[in-house]
């Protein structure tokens, strides 16, 4: 069996204003071969309107192992969030 | 289009009884397994079984159908058997990616399919002599193949489960566009009309063969379900499948062939439903294990297309690797 074609992964724009998600991936030799066919892809029925790919090598992804231990911390910490904090109606809107 | 459930998956798993535990709890609690997660070796073996059979199924499902894009009868319908078509090119692409998530390559799952040793739908074995089998694909397979992928929609595989999610959506114009191609030809002159009940006289049973063995016979349903990879049980969905088509064929003034068919008030809690004959299952094994019309064509086909493709890869990568030593040299200067 020949070698093996990089694997990229793909993101797309739905429309203006919104960010690029993630979609999926694929295997292309190069950047324009990787555009192309994630035009053909993953943008057969009008989902986009901007294409970036990212060689998957160069993702580097947190431990899922770690999870507790770093996203846990977040959760205790109700003084972050504005409901927190007590505005006497009188002051209105803030 | 579909894969068939899981035909010799080997989900044999060997760690402790605590690992199992925890990750059966976060399933129960309908937790997402993403890529990177800790999972039973079992779990992961069985997805890239089922997910590398689904794809493979996509692909050849190409075949029975490309066929007859040159010789669609006007440009309206040779233009979405092309759309259907490229959209089952896709759908491979979308499965391969999700497998390839668990570990695997995408140059194994091909060496696997072309060397026989996975398996793809056994409804891509049968040949498509008539245009109106384009018809009865759409309507009658990819209907077949929709009931199945709506679960695998909430798979407990997250990558799975977004990969089903795109295929469910365009696969709905498949059975739509099969279904008005059978309206048209039952439209038609007498002949159309006889063309179109003799293809579904054959693909009437293949398809319902498509949701896989009996639910007493299939061995690695039971744990599927525990892992939430499966959500109802091949028996269910082929009964949800068949009392859902029913009434469509008695639209188009045909009939499925089957003599023991009735309707049967009592079944589905008192909803009603179809009783159907007996699935001739031996010619179901036979077609899995090779021996259908047109397993030898559909393997021989697809090793073609791999090899005829090797000096496009080939020279697709020798041509990135150029331009990209170019770019070097350029920095450097």
């Amino acid at each position: 069996m020949s070698k093996e074609t990089p694997l990229w992964e793909v993101f797309v724009r739905p429309r203006n204003g919104l960010s690029h998600k993630h979609c999926g991936s694929l295997h292309a030799a190069d950047e324009v071969m990787a555009l192309q066919a994630a035009r053909d892809t993953y943008t057969r029925r009008g989902e986009g309107l901007s294409i970036w790919v990212v060689p998957s090598k160069s993702i580097f992804a947190s431990d899922p192992d770690q999870t507790a231990e770093n996203f846990d911390p977040s959760v205790d910490k109700v003084y972050r969030h504005p409901t927190f904090y007590d505005i006497p109606d009188e002051v209105g809107h803030m | 289009m579909y894969s068939q459930g899981l035909i010799g998956a080997d989900g044999a798993t060997e760690e402790t009884e605590e690992f199992l535990a925890a990750f059966q709890a976060r399933i129960d609690r309908e937790e997402k397994i993403e890529p990177n997660d800790p999972m039973p070796e079992g779990y992961r073996k069985t997805l890239v079984r089922q997910i590398g059979q689904h794809a493979h199924s996509e692909i050849v499902g190409m075949l029975p159908e490309g066929n007859w894009i040159t010789r669609a009868p006007s440009l309206r319908r040779k233009a979405a058997l092309l759309a259907k078509v490229q959209d089952e090119g896709g759908h491979g692409l979308y499965l391969y990616s999700a497998a390839e998530t668990l570990g695997v390559t995408r140059e194994q799952m091909t060496e696997e399919l072309l060397s026989g040793k996975a398996k793809y739908s056994s409804i891509f074995n049968y040949p498509t002599p008539t245009w109106a089998d384009m018809g009865t694909i759409g309507w009658l397979v990819d209907g077949a193949a929709i009931m199945n992928q709506i679960p695998l929609c909430r798979c407990s595989y997250g990558p799975y489960a977004r990969a089903m999610i795109r295929v469910c959506k365009e696969e709905s114009f498949h059975q739509r566009q099969g279904y008005e191609l059978l309206i048209s030809l039952c439209n038609g002159t007498k002949e159309q009309k006889e063309m179109a009940q003799d293809s579904i006289n054959r693909w009437w049973w293949p398809s319902l063969m498509m949701f896989g063995p009996h639910d007493a016979e299939s061995s690695h349903s039971e744990q599927s379900m525990k892992w939430k990879i499966k959500r109802f049980s091949n028996d269910e969905l082929r009964q949800k499948f068949i009392d859902a088509t029913i009434p469509q064929a008695e639209y188009l003034g045909l009939t499925v062939p089957d003599p023991d068919l009735k309707w049967n008030p009592e079944k589905n809690n008192g909803k009603g439903g179809y009783d159907h004959g007996e699935i001739n299952w031996d010619e179901f094994w036979q077609v899995v294990k090779g021996h259908g019309q047109m397993n030898r064509d559909r393997i021989k086909a697809r090793k073609k297309a791999w090899n005829d493709g090797e000096w496009v890869r080939d020279a697709a990568l020798a041509h990135a690797e150029k331009r990209a030593a170019r770019k070097t040299q350029q920095a450097a200067e």
